[in-house]
């Protein structure tokens, strides 16, 4: 393969520049709903906003001094969506309610861990080394929330939720973290093994039964999920997860056919044996008959009252601020898209799409750009699934497919949700950084034998 | 590796190409439906404190907007409320609405497309929006008097027609309700009266439809009337066909039989021609025609009189569609020709077949609509008599009309017979499973010859004493106050 060498360009200017485009976003959307309300640009307002600012630019400065080579698009993005989703709960906040700025306070936090995280680690390649100290994470983080003491219970009929004195918190979001760290190292030193060995039938090649083994856990960890802690998106999340990173492992459309046939068949079991999952269907397929939408709970009034919104916000939206989200249950978790859709109308939210678009097509790009096997899978695991995460979500609030309990990246209210997508963010600059930087020849510390691979 | 990266972005892009389109679709495509969805209370929402259009019977406002409080400038208030509930619906800021409150919506807020030029005149002007006002085909005495003949308790519905335009002269039901609890700014009262008024058997305030255009009951013998027709038109019958009149008819392929009503004078004959099994509402004679004809035959007739069809669009109110159900085997098809098994017809419906009888085999549209006016008086539309569809021909409707008048003159509905009028009508008892209380009807036209009007009346749940005083007798006042207007 040819590799065109071009000189290593930091690009920080251009960040710094989108930067200022994505703040004015976030900002301006607070001053619209700061004119369309009657407590018009209050502390709140000013306080938002600064602090919005302060944490970009601090992160904008420290990856200028510890990943100057980081990609310059995916930040701004970043900012821009979380702006955005702190301008749309502040909107949705009663007199009294706080979630504006516990968002808000979330979001410094998560931004926070990020940049420790960016600092203290510099390199990628040294998570590879705690391959199997993820998977170890992972399994404590997937079981604690069913623990009793620490579990929250069901909320809202999924028990993902563990208690952590006054605050609650949602380890699965983690665990996505720590699964995809898991893969991306199991089967960056396994491929080999799964890929020259195995049968051919016809023109597929099928894999060794035991090479099968990491596709079974992921099927008993999703289907786990489902089963124990009733969440249907997170499993399905996993699992698009697994499919992906195995694909790009093995380059083996074998994989993927498995996957989805395990998928079917897993799905359709659920639906026979567990009524939450066939409530969920019978709410999609027959979300507009009388009893389907008056059903309490495991109705469809949620999904049709977010269509509501969205008709009636037509091409252009209603303005922010200027619709009535109130009537949709959890407009500002669940269903903000439908939010979105209903005050920005259709331009708007297909703007935040492409804004998803945008940065899981940044994700990817890292990916190709990675020199070691280690880093590809996971950015490409960490891209797939923002992809696969938006898609379930706004799929659902659309009714293009069933709906189901995931938080919309960035724009939703939930600190867990926030804290994971921006470690996300901050692994996938990392290894943007090592991808765009100059070839470092030098093997990294600590790592003497680690063998850096070229795909 | 690079490879299966691109594959793995494409897979992702072409999810969210998915998701551009499924946004597309509800936010453009699907849109209007569902900005028209009878749930949506957004549109209700938007206008509820808007100067709303009135409706309007005999020159007086039932339903119109009235000065609110702080919170809203006007407030929806009706007149009459229990007397046109039906009818009229509600307009509520947390329930949204239903009836011509909700069929009616753009014509009374003002935002239908024939109102276009005053709302750019509003703008201008910068007067608050005003709507249309619609002024119903209703009668207000015959409204009054057909629902004062309902007992309070009782529940039951009576339609009353022009069978030559379609127009709806009365249009009532019981139990009903006072839509101006629901229509009340207080959230707390709104929300107690709507779930207490739920809890009334046979008010269903969540149904988009209710009463006589709601309420899905078996016919009983008024179907008997379609057995009727589509033995004429098959041919094989003639007025002068001698039917065979068993006390009781074995069900083919059960072990059950249908028999004829033991109280009446069916049991004198073995035979009986079209008159007599009329007359004394045997079962047993339909039941033979229906199995000569088949299923086929009878259902096609009962599609020609309106059974599975919709009412056009000039009625402006949701209605439920009737039913004569599908793959029924011989034993079925005997119970289901005497209106009874799973036939179901809402009162409107069997009003709508006896006014294709009255008027020469073709039914007309349903219509409530009198005018629309634009706030400035003008009128904007002016619904005309439509044609619907032709249910038969002008002879075996002017047939059955000689056979309904005798039923009236000699046979089980003498209670309808008006003094120096024909009147034709047909009486329906279904029984309802073995409690031994029924659904008693009464259908009818009157004067047969030249047809003014056609009252249908059917009272739930009633034993047999009950429904023959709460219908044909019943039929006859209501007769005689819009003969003699």
């Amino acid at each position: 393969m040819i590799h065109a060498i071009t000189a290593p360009s930091p690009r920080r200017n251009v960040e710094l520049a989108l930067l200022v485009l994505a703040l004015a976003v976030g900002i301006g959307a607070s001053a619209m709903v700061g004119l369309n309300s009657p407590a018009a640009f209050d502390s709140d307002f000013w306080f938002q906003s600064s602090l919005l600012v302060v944490a970009a630019l601090a992160f904008h400065i420290v990856l200028r001094l510890r990943a100057k080579y980081a990609d310059p698009i995916m930040l701004p993005i970043v900012v821009a969506l979380n702006g955005l989703g702190l301008a749309l709960i502040h909107r949705m906040d009663q007199p009294g309610e706080d979630t504006g700025n516990n968002q808000l306070r979330w979001t410094i936090l998560a931004m926070g861990v990020a940049i420790v995280a960016i600092w203290l680690l510099k390199d990628h390649r040294l998570l590879r080394r705690f391959t199997f100290i993820s998977l170890a994470a992972s399994a404590i983080l997937l079981v604690l929330p069913l623990v009793p003491g620490i579990s929250a219970g069901e909320v809202l009929g999924a028990s993902v939720w563990i208690r952590l004195g006054s605050m609650t918190f949602q380890p699965g979001e983690i665990a996505k973290i720590t699964l995809a760290i898991f893969f991306a190292g199991y089967l960056s030193s396994n491929r080999d093994l799964i890929l020259l060995a195995g049968r051919k039938i016809g023109p597929m090649q099928f894999p060794r039964f035991k090479d099968l083994g990491p596709m079974v856990t992921a099927w008993l960890v999703s289907i786990g999920i489902l089963v124990f802690q009733r969440d249907l998106g997170t499993s399905l999340l996993f699992f698009g997860l697994f499919i992906v990173m195995i694909y790009v492992a093995t380059s083996r459309i074998s994989w993927v056919v498995i996957g989805l046939v395990l998928i079917v068949g897993g799905g359709f079991l659920a639906a026979k044996f567990f009524s939450h999952v066939a409530f969920r269907l019978d709410s999609w397929l027959n979300a507009f008959t009388p009893e389907v939408f008056d059903r309490s709970p495991g109705g469809s009034g949620q999904i049709v009252q977010g269509l509501f919104g969205m008709a009636d916000g037509g091409l252009v939206g209603t303005g922010l601020g200027q619709g009535r989200p109130d009537l949709v249950p959890f407009a500002n978790s669940d269903m903000i898209v439908a939010l979105i859709g209903e005050e920005l109308g259709l331009i708007g939210l297909f703007a935040v799409v492409l804004l998803y678009m945008l940065l899981f097509t940044r994700g990817f790009r890292t990916a190709l750009g990675a020199r070691d096997a280690f880093g590809k899978l996971l950015a490409c695991g960490l891209s797939f699934a923002i992809a696969i995460q938006c898609f379930v979500v706004i799929g659902g609030v659309t009714r293009l497919i069933p709906l189901t309990g995931l938080t919309t990246p960035f724009l939703a209210a939930g600190g867990s949700s926030l804290l994971a997508n921006w470690i996300i963010v901050g692994l996938l600059l990392m290894i943007s950084h090592t991808a765009r930087g100059p070839v470092d020849t030098t093997p990294i510390t600590h790592a003497p034998t680690e063998a850096v691979t070229t795909a | 590796m690079n490879h299966s990266i691109r594959n793995s972005w494409m897979a992702a892009v072409a999810m969210f190409a998915l998701l551009f389109g499924a946004i597309s679709y509800v936010q453009v495509i699907g849109a209007n439906d569902l900005n028209d969805n009878p749930w949506n209370q957004r549109a209700v929402l938007a206008n509820y404190c808007n100067d709303r259009g009135a409706i309007i019977v005999g020159g007086k406002p039932i339903a119109e907007s009235v000065a609110g409080d702080e919170t809203c400038k006007y407030q929806r208030s009706y007149a009459q409320p229990e007397l046109y509930a039906g009818i009229t619906g509600y307009f509520s800021r947390t329930y949204g609405s239903t009836g011509l409150e909700q069929q009616l919506r753009d014509e009374l807020a003002g935002s239908s497309d024939q109102l276009f030029l005053d709302r750019v005149s509003q703008i201008f002007l910068g007067s608050q929006p005003k709507g249309a006002s619609v002024e119903l085909t209703l009668d207000p005495a015959i409204q009054k008097l057909a629902y004062d003949l309902i007992p309070d308790g009782q529940r039951g519905s009576i339609v009353v027609t022009n069978p030559k335009t379609g127009a709806i002269i009365a249009m009532v039901s019981k139990p009903s309700y006072d839509p101006n609890l629901i229509a009340t700014h207080d959230p707390a009262k709104e929300q107690a009266s709507y779930n207490q008024l739920n809890q009334v058997p046979g008010i269903n305030l969540n149904q988009s439809v209710s009463g006589p255009t709601g309420a899905l009951l078996a016919p009983g013998s008024v179907f008997k009337l379609v057995d009727t027709a589509a033995a004429l038109s098959s041919g094989k019958y003639n007025k002068d066909s001698v039917l065979p009149n068993p006390d009781s008819l074995p069900l083919p392929g059960s072990t059950a039989s249908l028999p004829n009503y033991a109280g009446g004078d069916c049991s004198v004959r073995s035979t009986a021609d079209f008159p007599f099994a009329l007359e004394q509402s045997c079962n047993t004679p339909f039941a033979s025609i229906a199995l000569d004809l088949g299923q086929k035959a009878i259902a096609d007739q009962a599609a020609k009189f309106g059974f599975g069809q919709d009412f056009g669009d000039q009625l402006k109110l949701q209605s439920a569609i009737s039913v004569f159900p599908k793959d029924l085997d011989q034993a079925e098809l005997a119970q289901s020709a005497v209106g009874q098994r799973d036939v179901k017809a809402t009162p409107l419906q069997i009003a709508m077949m006896t006014a294709a009888i009255a008027n020469h085999g073709v039914q007309m549209k349903p219509n409530l609509i009198k005018t629309v006016r634009a706030p400035d008086l003008r009128v904007i539309s002016e619904p005309k008599a439509e044609t619907l569809r032709t249910s038969t021909t002008p002879e075996i409707a002017s047939q059955i009309t000689e056979w309904m008048t005798d039923v009236v003159s000699k046979g089980i509905a003498s209670g309808a017979a008006v003094p120096g009028i024909q009147v034709a009508g047909k009486t329906g008892t279904a029984q309802l499973g073995d409690t031994g209380l029924n659904n008693s009807w009464f259908t009818g036209f009157a004067p047969a010859n030249d047809p003014q009007v056609a009252v249908t009346i059917v009272m739930e749940n009633v034993d047999v004493l009950t429904g023959a005083k709460l219908t044909s007798p019943n039929a006859k006042k209501i007769f005689e106050a819009v003969l003699n207007k």
